[in-house]
């Protein structure tokens, strides 16, 4: 049900008439030249339904990755799921629907702020989100305990969501976005989410991609940092067929921004991460660190763009992206790019593709560890560096466990 | 235990054993000594099964099975020992679990079951006092960041841990201060025993001061040209190589 506000009637009737030209992105796009969706275009699918009931499979499949110690936001094939959701009291957080109503002069001001280079799944996405959730931490205020954000599809539909989160200054909260699917169903999810952080508020936000291997995953992060805010984004992309993910903030002074990413694609997985970071003002640091282990004919991309205006002196940056390509048919697309136009900063990237070691794989084996074995050891030695930097424990062993269902024998429990 | 005959390998085109013979029975203790390039690492990898070397003729039998068809980690878990002279750093895996994993394989290949966690953890930090290593050691990823000496203790707390039959240190003294060079020495010297054998690859005869050897032999372009006791060891410190590749 969408809910009828004009001023979002007006926003969805032009994202609609944008949606209308620009189609979902071309390869022409330089953004979007390593990923082709033409496939999505010819599967036509049709929008999810409201389910009313579901069976226990699927109930199974969703307690599987509902995580201890969190409050709940459940989406069911793009619908906000009230009776399985536990959200916080206290703190404003409803479905954006109700607040749309609700909180309109909270929220009506900034949405669709935070999205500074829009383009067609972002239309998509605003003409059709069926609901989404709205987050609204005040000063001084914090989440005690993380809410997870759990998208679950049954159908073989496309489903769009629209998320909106703001801390106000000094707020602090911790937020877990999981996307999974009924295995093997073939759909098309789309999620944007806009964030809003004022001084020194500070947001870790955590997203497990785990669709279905037949499913397609677009989902947008578009953060705006005030001064000295903090956000930190642990991403880890492990499931879908064809996935995009990106994660684009803009820092004014002193602000502070850490992405960590994880792809790991296999059989004909084709997972593509962007990500840009604006320092729009001086002193901001940025750290960026993205992983990926590709094995049979998976594809990976990473374009990652750090843009450095003019009055952002002193920025202090730095980028990394390091690859494990695990078979020859295995291909990455790996594009760093620094765009600097002031002149006192300190800026750095550094990007690596190579095969596990033979050296390492030898020293292993001449300890009486198999080949295979030894090559698990230190792929998943390689991957868990970022499955460590998870801080909260029930979604540690949840990706952990994820981990080791890959790479069998990897490590101990 | 050992039997090696004959040998000859190669590197790409290049000849580097040329005809190598050498036995070697439970309990012994062999060094071979010789001038850099005489082929002394060739002969460690050879036997630890590290790819890149074509054996080009003779044979090498060990526990009266042919070494030559066993892959690398079948003849760890048949009991052959490599002490490597640049150990592997390792990121992300941890010492503990390398341990648990290697005597898991072992104990597996001899029909054993797995070890019992706890028993594990007394048996690893007994060894780890022993060879004077903080416990800490084990929880820090393989070699990384380890100084040269306690890379090369790491290596004889390994060789502790999986109890080989046959083993096999490669110039395990070259980088060690006096002191690793005493812990390390005392180290193999308490797995002396009349089922197990070593062979040790070195250049210098330091090593032999601490622990010593039952036979000596000195390779030098790609053979044995001169087997002894100990006490050749101490000739060649004294005059060099020179003497005998000159004969």
């Amino acid at each position: 049900m969408k809910t009828d506000i004009s001023w979002l009637n007006t926003l969805r009737q032009n994202a609609l008439t944008q949606f209308e030209q620009t189609r979902f992105p071309s390869q022409r796009l330089e953004d979007w030249r390593y990923t082709n969706l033409s496939a999505i275009e010819k599967k036509q699918f049709a929008f999810a339904n409201q389910v009313e009931t579901f069976d226990d499979t699927h109930k199974n499949h969703l307690a599987d990755f509902m995580l201890n110690d969190c409050y709940h936001a459940i989406f069911v094939d793009g619908f906000f799921d009230a009776l399985l959701s536990t959200l916080p009291e206290n703190i404003t957080v409803c479905s954006i629907n109700e607040a749309a109503e609700h909180h309109e002069t909270v929220l009506a001001p900034v949405f669709n702020q935070a999205i500074e280079s829009p383009h067609g799944f972002t239309h998509f996405t605003n003409v059709h989100f069926s609901d989404g959730i709205f987050v609204c931490i005040n000063e001084h205020s914090q989440l005690d305990k993380p809410l997870q954000i759990l998208h679950f599809a049954t159908q073989q539909a496309m489903s769009a969501t629209r998320h909106v989160v703001i801390l106000e200054e000094n707020a602090c909260a911790t937020l877990i976005e999981t996307f999974i699917g009924v295995e093997t169903q073939t759909y098309l999810t789309s999620s944007v989410l806009e964030i809003f952080l004022n001084d020194h508020a500070n947001l870790t936000l955590y997203k497990v991609q785990q669709d279905s291997d037949k499913a397609y995953h677009f989902g947008g992060t578009y953060v705006k940092q005030a001064d000295n805010a903090h956000f930190t984004h642990h991403n880890f992309a492990l499931g879908g067929l064809l996935a995009r993910s990106e994660i684009m903030s803009h820092l004014e002074t002193g602000a502070q921004c850490e992405l960590n990413g994880l792809y790991l694609g296999e059989n004909r997985q084709h997972l593509d991460n962007l990500t840009r970071i604006v320092h729009a003002k001086p002193d901001a640091v940025s750290r960026e660190y993205y992983k990926g282990i590709l094995n049979h004919r998976a594809r990976g991309v990473f374009q990652g763009r750090i843009v450095v205006a003019k009055d952002a002196q002193c920025t202090d940056s730095q980028m990394n992206n390091r690859n494990l390509l695990l078979s020859s048919d295995a291909e990455i697309d790996t594009k760093p790019q620094l765009e600097i136009y002031a002149d006192d900063v300190k800026c750095t990237h550094g990007v690596t593709v190579g095969q596990l070691d033979e050296k390492s794989i030898f020293y292993l084996q001449s300890r009486g560890i198999d080949e295979d074995h030894a090559k698990h050891i230190l792929t998943f030695a390689f991957a868990n560096e970022m499955v460590d930097k998870i801080t909260v424990p029930s979604l540690h062993d949840c990706v952990f466990t994820q981990l080791l269902a890959r790479f069998p024998q990897g490590a101990e429990r | 235990m050992l039997k090696i005959k004959d040998l000859a390998v190669n590197v790409g085109a290049k000849e580097i054993l040329k005809g190598l013979n050498l036995n070697v029975n439970a309990g012994e203790i062999h060094a071979i000594m010789g001038p850099n390039g005489a082929g002394k690492s060739t002969l460690s990898h050879v036997l630890s099964g590290k790819s890149g070397y074509d054996v080009t003729g003779g044979s090498i039998t060990y526990n009266e099975k042919d070494l030559l068809e066993m892959p690398a980690e079948i003849r760890a878990r048949e009991g052959v020992f490599l002490a490597f002279q640049y150990p592997v750093e390792i990121a992300g895996v941890t010492n503990v679990y390398l341990l648990k994993a290697a005597l898991n394989a072992i104990r597996k290949h001899k029909g054993l079951s797995e070890v019992d966690a706890m028993d594990f953890l007394t048996l690893v930090k007994s060894k780890t006092k022993a060879l004077d290593m903080d416990e800490k050691f084990l929880y820090r990823a393989v070699n990384e960041g380890f100084s040269g000496g306690e890379k090369k203790r790491n290596e004889i707390l390994q060789m502790a841990m999986l109890e080989p039959q046959l083993c096999i240190l490669d110039e395990t003294d070259s980088g060690l201060d006096i002191d690793a060079l005493r812990i390390v020495a005392d180290g193999v010297n308490a797995l002396r025993s009349e089922n197990r054998a070593f062979i040790m690859v070195t250049h210098y005869q330091r090593l032999l001061d601490y622990i010593k050897p039952d036979f000596v032999h000195v390779l030098a372009d790609g053979k044995i040209i001169k087997s002894g006791g100990a006490e050749l060891a101490l000739e060649l410190e004294e005059k060099g190589y020179g003497w005998l590749e000159q004969a």
